[in-house]
């Protein structure tokens, strides 16, 4: 009940309407850019790692989309200060939802999870774990239910 | 029928067919405004469907005995129904139920497109043509070598007939145009677009998902060579379509689906086909949604097609006049005197659609955010998504006017 009211409290819409760390780091040690294409959301997310080439000091988003994808990727960049890139990894959506402290519907799930995603799939890429890829996208695997027809 | 035949309706007796239409949740009432993505069921469609479950349940065409019979007949009158419906004069021959619109979209563009269509011929579309035509067109002209081009649009928000004129050419064998855009709202001059496109010896489709719910519509004025509709739009049931097409056109093209049902003989060697429109219903076909989706045009004639027009221009214009009223919202296609359905599409500032509709459901207010299946015209728009409020039979100014305020509790949210 009342999931849209949650999702919306004031807490999101303040990372929303002030987001933290937005903007470019043009030194970035990585760099990706991720969509969901269900929201049109777009977000580029640089990292700058310390010289033990593992743990985070630096992090900046950009992109624009929906509030609850801004909102997330506003709220992940803060905390991924100072964390491992194995840290990061081991992230997963109930991690997402936590840090949002709101219940996201389902529908709207892949708008959270697409900044902890795109930087994921980033530190992946640099650590040579995955193969290269343009564009993260946010697949139907991370929502419980089916893209809007 | 025309305008002084149609009535006010009288929208307090309908409610009471729809007991969806009671539901609160988040404390508010029900407000659904999103009938153009489907609309509800009234209980005499839904009795209709009970009762063929309850009563005569069998598989048409094959049982000798009571109840295959009186299957058979209901869902053979069904076809006939749809026919009078949308003026095909050559009955139950040239109406064939599918699944839904894409379904009948997909039959002609295999069934005829496969074959007829080649390097140097030419499809075309329009800019709002929702992704049931422009995929599966797109897709088909891939694989045949053939080109797919698009009439743009005008700066208003409607077809641009020149645009038309220039597009279509010798080279086109097929136009495929929507009758009622689903975003814009806007409803293209499809008589006119017939003309154009038989002066070319084109072929002609038209989707009628959205026209056939709301408005009288007659095939053979259009002078239509296709028509495809869905009955969950318009008090039917999901699971059937309608694919009109005319008689001597169905008769010419090869079936799209083959297995039982749909044929007449068959060896081990070859098979021949069964009669219209039963050569194109392979299987075991859509009995009780057929059936259904007679008893929901029953539903609506009872209302009257021009009545239901008249108040879904009505809600519309009121809508239309509410949302532009906000300096905030910008609202997509053309305005109410230029001609439009009951849909409004739009969107406040910057908020995305879908954190508005996600606050507005918190008003227990139902609309549909996102690209509503027309990406490139949503591109064509310059925006990613938006809102769209879409109104029924059983939809008030009320109704209207709650969604005015959850639109303004968003803006005061995001403020
Ligand atoms: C204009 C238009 N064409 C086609 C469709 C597809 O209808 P269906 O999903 O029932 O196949 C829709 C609605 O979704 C529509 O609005």
């Amino acid at each position: 009940m009342g999931m849209g009211s949650d999702m919306y409290r004031q807490q999101i819409l303040d990372h929303y309407k002030n987001p933290r760390n937005y903007g470019e780091i043009e030194e970035a040690t990585f760099t990706h850019v991720g969509e969901n294409p269900m929201c049109g959301d777009e977000i580029t997310i640089d990292v700058v790692l310390e010289d033990d080439d593992e743990t985070i000091e630096a992090v900046a988003f950009r992109g624009d989309g929906c509030a609850i994808s801004q909102a997330s990727a506003s709220m992940l960049t803060s905390e991924l200060r100072g964390k491992t890139l194995d840290e990061l990894h081991a992230m997963d959506r109930d991690d997402v939802v936590d840090m949002l402290g709101v219940d996201i519907s389902p529908m709207r799930v892949k708008c959270a999870v697409l900044a902890e995603k795109v930087a994921q799939d980033g530190a992946d890429i640099y650590k040579g774990d995955i193969e290269d890829v343009d564009i993260t996208r946010t697949e139907e695997d991370d929502a419980d239910v089916p893209d809007d027809a | 029928m025309s305008t002084q035949d149609a009535e006010a309706l009288d929208v307090a007796a309908i409610r009471e067919d729809f007991p969806i239409l009671e539901r609160e949740f988040n404390g508010h009432d029900l407000v659904y405004l999103d009938n153009a993505a489907t609309s509800h069921t009234p209980d005499q469609v839904v009795d209709e469907i009970a009762r063929y479950y309850r009563e005569y349940n069998a598989n048409v065409h094959r049982g000798l005995h009571q109840l295959s019979q009186e299957a058979s007949i209901a869902y053979e009158d069904a076809h006939d129904r749809v026919a009078e419906f949308i003026g095909a004069s050559g009955g139950r021959e040239e109406v064939i139920f599918t699944k839904n619109t894409t379904e009948s979209m997909n039959v002609v563009a295999y069934a005829w497109g496969l074959s007829e269509l080649g390097p140097g011929d030419e499809v075309v579309l329009t800019e709002m043509e929702h992704h049931a035509a422009l995929v599966t067109w797109q897709q088909i002209c891939k694989r045949t070598g053939a080109e797919c081009k698009y009439i743009g649009l005008t700066d208003d928000g409607q077809l641009d007939m020149d645009d038309a004129r220039d597009t279509i050419t010798d080279d086109t064998k097929m136009v495929s145009a929507v009758h009622v855009s689903n975003t814009l709202g806007c409803v293209n001059p499809v008589s006119e677009l017939a003309d154009v496109a038989h002066d070319h010896d084109a072929l002609f489709f038209v989707d009628g998902a959205q026209a056939a719910p709301n408005r009288p519509v007659d095939v053979e004025a259009i002078d239509a060579d296709f028509y495809a509709f869905s009955g969950h739009k318009m008090c039917g049931p999901t699971g059937i379509g309608v694919l009109y097409g005319k008689e001597h056109l169905l008769e010419s093209m090869d079936p799209y689906l083959y297995g039982g049902m749909m044929i007449r003989k068959v060896t081990f060697e070859d098979s021949t086909w069964n009669d219209l429109p039963w050569k194109f219903e392979a299987g075991t076909p859509v009995i009780a949604q057929g059936i259904a989706l007679a008893a929901a045009i029953d539903y609506l004639e009872d209302i009257g097609m021009e009545s239901v027009k008249r108040h879904e221009e009505r809600l519309a214009e009121y809508a239309y006049d509410r949302l532009t009223e906000m300096d905030d919202v910008d609202v997509y296609g053309p305005s109410p005197e230029q001609g439009r359905t009951g849909l409004v599409s739009f969107n406040l500032g910057d908020v995305h659609a879908h954190d508005l509709s996600s606050i507005l459901n918190d008003y227990a207010v139902a609309i549909r955010a996102g690209d509503h299946c027309t990406q490139p015209l949503h591109d064509q728009l310059g925006v990613a998504a938006s809102a769209r409020a879409s109104f029924y039979i059983y939809n008030t100014e009320e109704e209207v006017d709650k969604l005015v305020e959850a639109i303004e509790g968003a803006r005061d949210l995001f403020a």
